[in-house]
């Protein structure tokens, strides 16, 4: 039976193995490799994307939990050449070092922000990414650019 | 680790080879250096390009005034891919704006006198944060060299004397003001011969792009998940293998039962990989294992998943972290081997002086970069090609070759950013699972590594004990100082290499033990820092001294100290006060701090490098700690990328203090204990602290920077508890050793 869903706001269909996870599906099926592996437990949050614009994990994500959703991945968050606002925070703050954990780091921000436009100190604590190379302090500062410019365009 | 360093400036006639492309770009490249430098006369005649590959270049610069760098290291996370094309940007003499940097493939040269090969582009792996250092000379004069040749034609077009045309943003100047670009100079300087000798460098008054700070290169394609990892590669056709491995170090396979396995959908074949011969040399796959070969990832883990395995173990299957302990402790009673003595310490205590001990405990640690190993093959009857996110492609190059009698000329390896070094990937292991399961699938095959097998088929940061012993005098000015240490040498089963007396220590005590050891982040600064600066501080308590004028006192008058180890063969003292007192100067040492905090301190040298911490830290009555502050004052040299070594001095920071507070692997009947994440718990942004990054203005040439932020995080962490709380922290990691009432004090 297959599963639909829309991916990056493009109609999708799988005929595979339900019990998938999403994961191995965007990187191994649509060819969608930013998303990346890590712990494959649900962890590190290398593989976060948006299931209906919220953070999942997709490692942890079966193809059955996505029929009739929207999945926006790291290659979907932009608006054509207009990054997000993240995105563009992440390269003024110069974040990445391998780089590897970031684009989880950016779709995990992303449903922070979209729920908590200003987060506070302990809004930023309750994000559980991993980052090897050690980039959360950048991170925070990228973040907070970003928060304040989406609250200066909202003026 | 192998670290070979340029010899300093090259004046090889053809250091620079330069050709121009179908469409009128200039194109330089660059003459391996390594084959200058073990035969300078001849061997430059007898080098040359192999492989039909199409090899980068260095420079590139299109007929519309487009500049492509090349970038030849392993991008592991420590910015090579932004730091190495700035040395060639700033010398060419181009805004860094106008520059695209590509990624170079590993590249090789034929030298034929003597036999062999080098690398084409000059050193391309990444050990021993030797990258910045190794291309200081040679990039910068790579990209002056360029910039002369672009000089040359704009002096034959206007005819006048090119020691009166200047440049500046990728135009030539004439003194009456009219301008040449680059690209309109591209056609004909390609031309022209190369400079016959080293020109002139710029003078640091006149960069513009070292020492600005300068954001990641490839940011764009990071943030949008555009940039591709090793784990990204594909090829058409190719496979995916997953390996079940054997959980007991020389262990092998009994017997497979894989009907299950085979049924799978998308599995294609189920077969047993070799392991190494108990005790012999590793210098392959570490452990021997069942490979499953299927479509995808998800068919190939839910094939490793249905097989039933029986195991054979190996002679280390009753061993433990405990027993190892034991062990280092029973050794730590012997004389062993001395490797340094300078002066009498005997007669020190004879003399009635007062003897300070302690001992410290280090633990076994995993690499576990983001990216777990993985390699994509495809192996062909005369050739090969390779994409793996490597931190030693030259050892891979020769692995595959050695493994499949393919000549390294026909290898062709192609690097992508790799999600994390650390020291892993200086080991290719995983390349040589890759070319087992090649050998056996007739299509291109791509080994993935789980969590689960890269936690437990690592080669370790060692285990060891360090007894450090000082006797103090009347006075109670020390008067003696030893370091013992128990532990299980780094280099074990390695070809050619005595396992034992390379750690910085004055007497040896390997330890047997059977796991593959190998190196992390700043391996044996690390592994001694936090022995020697913890042992500092209890000095400085046993003699009533401050533990900062202690250090300063006992380095002395600004001098320079023999160091035999990598980083020297000179120590600067006043460089490592220099960091010292920088970052008391900044976590505001010896001021009043309120009750239940407390200050410390550590400083190392570490291949080159001068890095000193500075914690403020508070301890509560049950024994939470908090970082309340976190300093790094660090000396690597001339700053390339002031963005950049900020980043790695805060990673390294964090990844310092994320191993001191909760990393360890620990072995239980033969097996490793930890699995995943959750008992190899990182740090996670809530416990992760700021830290006040401070550079020292410095101009000496660069030492790198990599690994030099790691070896004095855990002291400084320890100290800093200690004066908050007066417990002694002795054994790493942390763990719950504060809120226990075993904390020795
Ligand atoms: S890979 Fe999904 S959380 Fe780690
Ligand atoms: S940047 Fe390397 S893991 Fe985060």
């Amino acid at each position: 039976m297959a599963i639909d869903f829309t991916l990056n706001e493009q109609r999708s269909s799988y005929r595979g193995d339900p019990a998938m996870p999403l994961l191995w599906y965007l990187r191994d099926h649509a060819r969608l490799t930013g998303t990346k592996f890590g712990c494959g437990i649900g962890y590190c949050g290398a593989c976060t994307v948006h299931l209906d614009g919220a953070a999942a994990r997709s490692c942890l994500t079966p193809m059955s939990r996505v029929a009739g959703r929207a999945v926006t991945t790291i290659e979907g968050l932009a608006r054509g050449a207009q990054l997000h606002p993240l995105q563009q925070a992440w390269i003024d703050e110069d974040v990445p070092q391998c780089g590897y954990c970031q684009a989880g780091q950016i779709m995990a921000a992303a449903d922070l922000l979209a729920r908590k436009p200003q987060p506070s100190e302990a809004d930023l604590a309750t994000l559980t990414n991993l980052c090897r190379c050690g980039t959360y302090p950048r991170i925070r500062k990228a973040i907070r650019r970003a928060a304040a410019q989406l609250q200066g365009a909202r003026r | 680790m192998s670290v070979t360093r340029g010899a300093g400036p090259l004046s090889r006639r053809d250091f620079l080879s330069v050709s121009m492309t179908a469409a009128g770009a200039l194109m330089a490249s660059f003459n391996a250096p390594g084959v200058a430098h073990t035969a300078p006369s001849r061997a430059a005649a007898a080098a040359r390009p192999v492989g039909g590959q199409p090899l980068g270049a260095f420079v590139r610069i299109e007929t519309d005034g487009r500049v492509v760098i090349g970038a030849r290291g392993c991008e592991i996370g420590q910015g090579v891919k932004t730091s190495l094309p700035m040395l060639i940007a700033e010398e060419l003499d181009v805004p860094w704006s106008a520059v695209t940097v590509e990624q170079l493939p590993y590249g090789l040269l034929a030298g034929h006198d003597p036999p062999g090969f080098t690398s084409r582009y000059g050193p391309q792996g990444a050990g021993g944060s030797t990258n910045i250092p190794d291309a200081w000379n040679d990039l910068r004069q790579a990209g002056a060299r360029v910039r002369w040749l672009l000089v040359q034609a704009a002096a034959q077009i206007w005819q006048q004397p090119a020691d009166q045309l200047r440049t500046r943003d990728a135009q030539v100047l004439h003194p009456d003001g009219r301008t040449l670009s680059y690209g309109q100079l591209a056609r004909r300087a390609a031309t022209l011969a190369a400079a016959p000798a080293d020109v002139p460098l710029k003078p640091r008054s006149g960069y513009r792009i070292i020492g600005h700070p300068t954001r990641v290169i490839d940011a764009r394609e990071i943030v949008t998940g555009a940039a591709a990892y090793g784990i990204d590669a594909a090829l058409p056709g190719a496979l995916t293998a997953v390996i079940a491995r054997c959980p007991y170090f020389d262990g092998a396979v009994a017997h497979i039962d894989d009907a299950q396995a085979r049924r799978v959908p998308g599995v294609r074949q189920v077969f047993s990989i070799p392991g190494p011969r108990a005790g012999a040399v590793l210098d392959r796959n570490l452990a021997a294992g069942v490979a499953v070969v299927a479509d995808d990832f998800w068919s190939a883990r839910q094939g490793r998943e249905a097989l039933r395995i029986t195991w054979t173990v190996g002679p280390g299957a009753q061993d433990s972290s405990d027993a190892l302990e034991r062990r280092a402790a029973a050794a730590l009673a012997t004389r062993g081997k001395i490797a340094r003595q300078d002066g009498d310490l005997e007669a020190a205590r004879k003399a009635g002086d007062r003897v300070v001990q302690a001992v410290y405990v280090m633990p076994l640690l995993a690499h576990a970069t983001l990216e777990p190993p993985n390699a994509l093959i495809d192996l062909r009857a005369q050739r090969a090609l390779l994409v793996a996110s490597l931190q030693s492609p030259g050892g891979a190059s020769r692995m595959i070759s050695a493994m499949t009698g393919i000549p390294r000329p026909d290898i062709e390896i192609r690097l992508l950013r790799v999600g994390g070094g650390f020291g892993r990937g200086l080991q290719n292991d995983f390349v040589a699972e890759a070319v087992l399961v090649a050998q056996s699938v007739k299509a291109p095959v791509k080994v993935i590594w789980t969590r689960e097998d890269d936690l437990q088929n690592d080669f370790y940061r060692p285990f060891g004990l360090h007894e450090l012993t000082a006797t103090l005098d009347a006075q109670r000015r020390v008067t003696g100082w030893a370091h013992r240490v128990a532990a299980t040498p780094r280099k074990y089963r390695a070809e050619g290499m005595e396992e034992e007396s390379d750690w910085i220590g004055c007497a040896d005590l390997p330890v047997e033990f059977s796991l593959a050891r190998g190196w992390l982040r700043g391996p044996l600064p690390t592994f001694s820092a936090f022995a020697v600066q913890s042992f500092l501080d209890e000095v400085a308590l046993a003699a009533g001294a401050d533990p900062l004028a202690l250090r300063l006192e006992l380095l002395g008058a600004p001098r320079q100290l023999p160091y035999r180890d990598h980083g020297g063969p000179k120590l600067h003292t006043e460089r490592l006060a220099g960091v010292l007192r920088r970052a008391a100067q900044e976590v505001g040492y010896g001021g009043k701090v309120p009750p239940g905090h407390g200050i410390g301190l550590a400083s190392h040298f570490t291949h080159g490098g001068y890095v000193a911490h500075a914690f403020e830290v508070a301890v509560s009555a049950a024994g939470e700690l908090e970082v309340v502050r976190c300093v790094c004052a660090a000396d690597v040299g001339e700053v390339v990328n002031p963005l950049g070594l900020e980043a790695q001095m805060m990673g390294a920071t964090i990844d310092g203090l994320s191993t001191a507070l909760n990393l360890q692997i620990t072995l239980k009947d033969g097996r490793v204990e930890q699995s995943n994440f959750p008992d190899y718990p990182l740090l996670r942004m809530a416990a992760a602290p700021d830290v006040d990054v401070h550079l020292l203005d410095s101009q000496v040439p660069p030492s790198g920077a990599g690994e030099m932020g790691m070896p004095t995080v855990a002291p400084a962490l320890v100290n800093a508890i200690f004066a908050a709380s007066g417990k002694r922290i002795r054994r790493l990691p942390l763990g719950a050793q504060l809120k226990g009432p075993t904390a020795a004090s």
